[in-house]
C-alpha cells in the first residue's frame, strides 16, 4: 500500500490511542460509580488529574537514583509503543511487523522490571512490598498470557497480531472453542496485570493491601502523571489486544479510508462495551486475599492450556 | 483445512463448554454452586444433543434430550437443592489436595483422555467423533472430583457428573444408545440419587456430620 | 411363559412386601415367593434342556445352557436363603435391632434383588444387563446399612461409591461395545443383542473391543470382587444382615462374573488373541493371592469368609480366563459349589453370631457344645470351602489345577501356595470357634439349619458323583464359552 498514507495511518493511530487512554480509565471509573449508585467524578476526571499533576513540582527522595527518575519515561514509552502497534484501526500498517505477540509480552515485562526496581529504589518498605507482589503476579500471569496468545497463534499460524486479526476477523466466521478458553484466560490475566479487582483494588488507600499502588507511593508531579498515564495506556493496550484477538470484526484493511471510519466507530463501541463490562466485573467481585492470587492465575494458566489442548483435539 | 459445518462447530463449542464446566466443578468450594454448575452441564448436554438431532435427523435423540432435560437439569438439581437445605451443608471442607495441584492433575488427565480417545474417534462415523476425547476427559475429571472431596454431597455430584460424561460419550460416538437402554440408565440414575438422599440422612443421624472422614474407620485390623 | 413367571414373581413380590413386609407372615410370604420363583426356574430349565436355547420376546431374552443353570442356582439359593431368613430376622426383630419399617424394606428389597439378578441373567440386551447390574447394587445398598451402625454405614457407602464408579466404567465399556457393533449391525436395539453380537464377533473392530473389554472387566470385575478393586467386598458382606451376606457372596458375584464371561466370549472372537483371557487370568491370580494372604489378619468371622469369597471368585476368573474344556467345566462347577457352600457357611455363621452376640471370632467359642447343629454345620462348611475331598469344591479345584498344570504351569505354584495359606488361616480360626468350652446363650427361636445341611449335602453329592444330565449341561455351557 501507499507508504505515505500508511505512515499517516500509523501516526494517527498512535496519537489517537494515547489521547483516548485516560478517557478509557475515566469511563471505567464512571461506570463503576453508576453501578455503585454514586454520581462519580465524570469521564474527564483522569485528564483533570493529569493536568493537575503536570503543574506541580516534582519532589524526589535525596537517595533516588537515575533509574528512579527515568522509569516513568521508560514506562510511558513502552506502553505507548505497545498500544501504538496493536492493530486497533487497521491491519498492515508500517509498524505491523513489530506487532508480534511475544514482543508485546516482552514490552510489558520490560515495563514491569523497571517499575519494580523503581519501587525498591528508594528503600521504603512499602515500595519493596509492592515490587515483590508485582513480580509474583507477573511471573504467574505471563505463562497464562503466553498460552492464551499461542492458542490464537496456532489458529492463524503466526504470532503477528495483524495476521491473527486477519485470520480471525476477515475470513469466514468460525466458532473456535479453544478461543473461548483463551478468552477467559486472557480476561483473568487482564484483571491481574492491570491491578483490577479481584487481584488489587485500584482505589484503595490501605497500603498493606496494595500491589501496584505501593510501588509508586514515592512518585509525584510529572513522574506520577506519566506513570498514571502509562497505567491507563496499559489497560487500553490489554483491552485492544483482547479486542483484536477475540472480537476482530470491524478492523479495517489497510488503505481503506471508508473502512477506517467504520473501524473507528466499531472501536469506540467495543471500548465502551469493554469498559462497562470491566466495571461490571469489578462491582460483582470482591478483592481476593493475596495468597489466593496464585490460585486465580493458576486457573488462568490451566484454562489457557486447556484451550490449546482443545485446539489440537477439535480443530486440527 | 476447510472449516467444519456450522452445526459441527456448535457441537465442538458445547463440548468445550462441557469441559470448562467440568474444571469449574473441580475448583468449586461452595456446594450450592456445584449443584448449579451440574445443572448447567446438563443443560449444555441437552443443547448439544438437540443440535446433533437436528443436523443428523435422528428423531430419537430429541426424546433423549428431553429426558436429559427433565432428569438432569430440572429434577436431580431440585432434589439436591432440597437435600442440602435439609442437611444444612453449604461449604465443602478443604479438599485433600490443594486447588492448583488438583487442576494440574486435571490437565494431565485431560491429556491422557485425549490420547486414549484418538484411535477410537478416528474410526467413528459420526459428525461428533472429535468430542469423544472431551467426553472421556469429563468422566476422568468427575472421577478426580470424587476422589479429592471430603463432603459426601460433593462425591455424589461427582458421580452424577460422571454419568453426564458417559451420556456425552454415547452421543458422540454412536448417536446415543437405544431408547430402552437410555430409559433404564435414567431410571438407575434417579433411583441412585434418591437412595443417596436417604443415605445422607442416615449418615448425618449417626455421625452428626457429612464429612467423609468419619467413614474411613473400617480398615484392615 | 416360565420366563414371565421367573421374572414377574420376584418383581410382584417386591411390591407386595413393600406394603406388608413388617407383618408376622411376611417371612413366610417371602419364602413362598421365592419358592414360586424356584418352581418357575425349574420349569424353564426343563424346557431348555428339552428344546435347546430359547429366544423370547422379540429376541430380548435369551436362555441357553450357560445362563439357565445360573438361573436355577440363583432361584434355589434365594429360596433357601429366604427359609434361613425366617427365624433369623425374627430373632433380629425380637432383640430390637430392626424396626418394622426396616423389615418392610428388607423383605421387599430381597425380592427386588432376586428380580434384578434374574433379569441380568436372562436378558439378551447388553445394555439392559448393565441396567440390571446397577439396579442389583441399588437394591442392596440400603440393606447393607440396615443396622445403621457407623461401621455398616461406612460399608454401605464404600459399596455404593466403589461399585457405582466401577459400574460407570462398565457403562463406558458397553458404549464402546455398542459403538463397534453399530458399524457392523447398524444402529438400533439389535446392535446390543448378545446373540447378534456373537454371530458377527469376527467382524467387530479389534482395537475398540479390546478397549471395551478392559473397561468391562474393570467395571464388572469390581462387582466380582477382583483385586485390587475388592475393597468394598469385605465391609459390605460383613456389615449387612447375614441373609444379605449370603446372597451377595453366593449369587451377585456369580452374576457379575457371568457378565464378564459373556463379554470375554465376544472379545476373544473379535480379537483372535488371548488378550481377554490373559487379563482375566492376571486379575484372578492376583485376587487369589491377595485374599489368601489377607485371610489370616481377619478378626471378624464374616470378613474372613468374605475374603474367602474374593479368593474363590479369583479362582473362577482364572479358570474362565484360561479357557479350554476342562478349565471352563471346572469354573462352572466351582460357581455352583461355591455358591452353595458359601451360603451354607453364612447361614451357620449367622446363627453362631446371633448366639454369641458378636462377630469377633475370638469371642465365639465352643459352638459344638452349645448347639451341635450350628457347630457341625460351620465345621463341615469350612472344610468344604477349603477344598477337602470328597466335597464338590475339591473336585472343581482339582480339575482347575490339572488344567492349569497343562496350560499355564507357571501359575500352579501360586495357586497351590495360596490355597494352602487359605486352608491354614481359615481352619486355624474356625477350630477354636467350634471346639472348646461353650460361651453362648440359647436362641429365642429355633434356628433354621436345614438349608445349611441341604446345601452341604448337594455339594457332597456333586463331589462324589455329578449326575450325567448336569455334566452334559456343564459341557454344553463350556462349549458355548469356549
Amino acid at each position: 500500500m501507499n507508504v505515505a498514507s500508511g505512515i499517516v495511518f500509523q501516526v494517527l493511530q498512535s496519537v489517537l490511542v494515547v489521547l483516548i487512554a485516560p478517557l478509557m480509565l475515566g469511563w471505567v471509573n464512571q461506570c463503576r460509580a453508576w453501578l455503585q449508585n454514586r454520581s462519580g467524578a465524570g469521564i474527564w476526571q483522569p485528564y483533570r488529574v493529569l493536568r493537575k499533576l503536570f503543574h506541580k513540582d516534582a519532589v524526589l527522595a535525596h537517595n533516588a537514583s537515575p533509574l528512579f527518575r527515568c522509569t516513568p519515561y521508560i514506562l510511558f514509552g513502552c506502553m505507548w509503543l505497545a498500544v501504538g502497534i496493536v492493530p486497533v484501526l487497521a491491519t498492515d500498517l508500517p509498524f505491523a511487523p513489530a506487532a508480534d505477540v511475544i514482543a508485546l509480552v516482552g514490552l510489558f515485562a520490560l515495563a514491569r522490571v523497571f517499575i519494580s526496581l523503581a519501587g525498591m529504589d528508594v528503600g521504603t518498605s512499602f515500595g519493596t512490598l509492592g515490587a515483590r507482589r508485582e513480580m509474583m503476579i507477573g511471573f504467574l500471569a505471563e505463562p497464562a498470557l503466553l498460552m492464551a496468545l499461542f492458542t490464537a497463534s496456532l489458529i492463524s499460524h503466526s504470532t503477528s497480531l495483524p495476521t491473527i486479526v486477519d485470520a480471525l476477523g476477515h475470513r469466514q466466521f468460525v466458532i473456535y472453542p479453544s478461543m473461548a478458553f483463551a478468552a477467559i484466560a486472557f480476561l483473568m490475566v487482564l484483571l491481574a496485570e492491570n491491578a483490577r479487582i479481584p487481584i488489587d483494588n485500584p482505589s484503595t488507600h490501605l497500603e498493606l493491601t496494595m500491589i501496584h499502588e505501593a510501588m509508586i507511593l514515592e512518585y509525584s508531579a510529572r513522574h506520577l502523571a506519566l506513570i498514571e498515564w502509562a497505567a491507563s495506556l496499559k489497560l487500553t493496550a490489554y483491552i485492544t489486544i483482547g479486542i483484536a484477538m477475540f472480537l476482530p470484526w470491524g478492523i479495517a484493511r489497510a488503505g481503506d479510508w471508508f473502512g477506517l471510519l467504520i473501524a473507528l466507530a466499531a472501536l469506540v463501541a467495543k471500548l465502551a462495551l469493554a469498559g462497562a463490562g470491566l466495571a461490571l466485573l469489578e462491582t460483582l467481585s470482591a478483592k481476593m486475599r493475596i495468597f489466593r492470587a496464585p490460585e486465580f492465575l493458576g486457573t488462568a494458566f490451566l484454562l489457557a492450556t486447556l484451550g490449546m489442548l482443545t485446539h489440537f483435539l477439535l480443530e486440527v | 483445512m476447510p472449516p467444519l459445518a456450522f452445526s459441527s462447530q456448535l457441537i465442538n463449542l458445547f463440548a468445550a463448554l462441557l469441559l470448562l464446566l467440568g474444571f469449574a466443578m473441580l475448583t468449586q468450594r461452595r456446594i450450592l454452586s456445584l449443584i448449579n454448575l451440574f445443572a448447567l452441564q446438563g443443560f449444555v448436554l441437552v443443547l448439544s444433543t438437540a443440535v446433533v438431532a437436528y443436523s443428523t435427523n435422528q428423531g430419537h435423540l430429541y426424546y433423549s434430550a428431553l429426558l436429559t432435560l427433565l432428569l438432569k437439569v430440572l429434577f436431580l438439581p431440585w432434589i439436591l437443592h432440597r437435600l442440602i437445605r435439609a442437611l444444612n451443608v453449604r461449604w465443602d471442607v478443604e479438599p485433600l489436595i490443594n486447588i492448583p495441584a488438583t487442576m494440574l492433575i486435571g490437565i494431565v488427565l485431560v491429556i491422557f483422555a485425549f490420547n486414549l480417545a484418538t484411535p477410537i474417534s478416528q474410526i467413528a462415523g459420526t459428525i461428533t467423533k472429535s468430542t469423544l476425547g472431551i467426553a472421556t476427559a469429563t468422566i476422568l475429571l468427575a472421577f478426580l472430583m470424587m476422589i479429592t472431596r471430603r463432603k459426601a454431597v460433593s462425591q455424589v455430584i461427582g458421580f452424577l457428573a460422571m454419568e453426564n460424561g458417559l451420556f456425552f460419550a454415547a452421543t458422540s460416538t454412536t448417536y446415543g444408545m437405544p431408547m430402552v437402554v437410555e430409559l433404564g440408565i435414567a431410571l438407575d440414575v434417579l433411583v441412585a440419587t434418591l437412595i443417596f438422599g436417604v443415605f445422607f440422612f442416615h449418615i448425618r443421624e449417626t455421625f452428626e456430620s457429612l464429612d467423609i472422614h468419619h467413614l474411613e474407620k473400617l480398615k484392615e485390623r | 411363559m416360565e420366563l414371565l413367571l421367573v421374572l414377574g414373581v420376584p418383581f410382584a413380590g417386591g411390591i407386595v412386601l413393600a406394603f406388608w413386609g413388617h407383618r408376622a407372615f411376611a417371612p413366610e410370604l417371602n419364602s413362598g415367593m421365592s419358592l414360586l420363583t424356584l418352581l418357575a426356574a425349574a420349569a424353564l430349565t426343563a424346557r431348555v434342556i428339552a428344546d435347546g436355547p430359547l429366544l423370547v420376546w422379540n429376541e430380548n431374552f435369551f436362555v441357553d445352557p450357560f445362563n439357565v443353570f445360573l438361573v436355577a442356582l440363583t432361584a434355589f439359593v434365594a429360596f433357601t436363603t429366604s427359609l434361613f431368613s425366617r427365624p433369623y430376622m425374627r430373632i433380629e426383630a425380637q432383640t430390637g435391632k430392626l424396626s418394622p419399617n426396616r423389615l418392610r424394606l428388607y423383605h421387599s428389597m430381597f425380592q427386588m434383588f432376586s428380580f434384578t439378578m434374574l433379569l441380568a441373567l436372562l436378558t439378551n440386551n447388553v445394555g439392559i444387563l448393565w441396567v440390571a447390574m446397577e439396579a442389583a447394587t441399588l437394591t442392596t445398598v440400603l440393606l447393607v446399612s440396615l443396622y445403621r451402625t457407623p461401621a455398616s454405614l461406612e460399608a454401605a457407602w464404600k459399596y455404593f461409591i466403589l461399585c457405582g464408579v466401577g459400574i460407570a466404567q462398565a457403562l463406558f465399556g458397553t458404549i464402546l461395545l455398542y459403538f463397534a457393533a453399530e458399524k457392523v449391525l447398524g444402529p438400533g436395539g439389535t446392535a446390543l443383542l448378545w446373540t447378534h453380537l456373537n454371530d458377527v464377533k469376527g467382524e467387530l473392530e479389534p482395537t475398540v473391543l479390546g478397549l471395551a473389554f478392559v473397561f468391562l472387566l474393570v467395571g464388572y470385575g469390581t462387582k466380582v470382587g477382583l483385586a485390587p478393586l475388592h475393597n468394598w467386598l469385605p465391609d459390605a458382606h460383613a456389615e449387612g444382615p447375614t441373609p444379605i451376606s449370603a446372597v451377595l457372596s453366593g449369587l451377585l458375584l456369580n452374576v457379575a462374573l457371568y457378565a464378564v464371561v459373556r463379554a470375554k466370549v465376544l472379545v476373544e472372537g473379535a480379537l483372535g488373541t488371548h488378550f481377554a483371557g490373559n487379563l482375566m487370568m492376571g486379575f484372578g491370580l492376583l485376587s487369589v493371592v491377595v485374599a489368601a494372604f489377607l485371610l489370616s489378619r481377619q478378626k471378624d468371622i464374616k470378613r474372613l469368609f468374605a475374603y474367602s469369597s474374593v479368593e474363590h471368585m479369583g479362582l473362577m476368573t482364572f479358570a474362565f480366563g484360561m479357557g479350554g474344556a476342562l478349565a471352563t467345566f471346572a469354573g462352572l462347577l466351582h460357581m455352583t459349589v461355591h455358591s452353595l457352600t458359601k451360603s451354607a457357611i453364612f447361614f451357620a455363621v449367622g446363627h453362631a453370631a446371633q448366639k454369641s452376640g458378636t462377630q469377633i471370632m475370638e469371642d465365639i467359642k465352643g459352638l459344638i457344645e452349645s448347639n451341635p447343629t450350628i457347630g457341625w454345620g460351620l465345621m463341615i462348611g469350612s472344610l468344604a470351602i477349603l477344598g477337602m475331598p470328597p466335597f464338590g469344591v475339591f473336585a472343581s479345584e482339582f480339575m482347575l489345577l490339572t488344567a492349569a498344570m497343562h496350560q499355564q504351569p507357571w501359575a500352579t505354584p501360586f495357586l497351590l501356595v495360596a490355597l494352602g495359606v487359605a486352608f491354614s488361616a481359615i481352619f486355624g480360626k474356625v477350630q477354636p470357634m467350634v471346639f472348646g468350652a461353650a460361651s453362648a446363650a440359647r436362641l429365642p427361636h429355633p434356628p433354621a439349619l436345614m438349608p445349611v445341611f441341604v446345601h452341604l449335602a448337594i455339594v457332597l453329592l456333586l463331589g462324589l458323583y455329578i449326575p450325567p444330565y448336569l455334566a452334559e449341561w456343564y459341557r454344553q455351557a463350556a462349549t458355548l464359552i469356549g
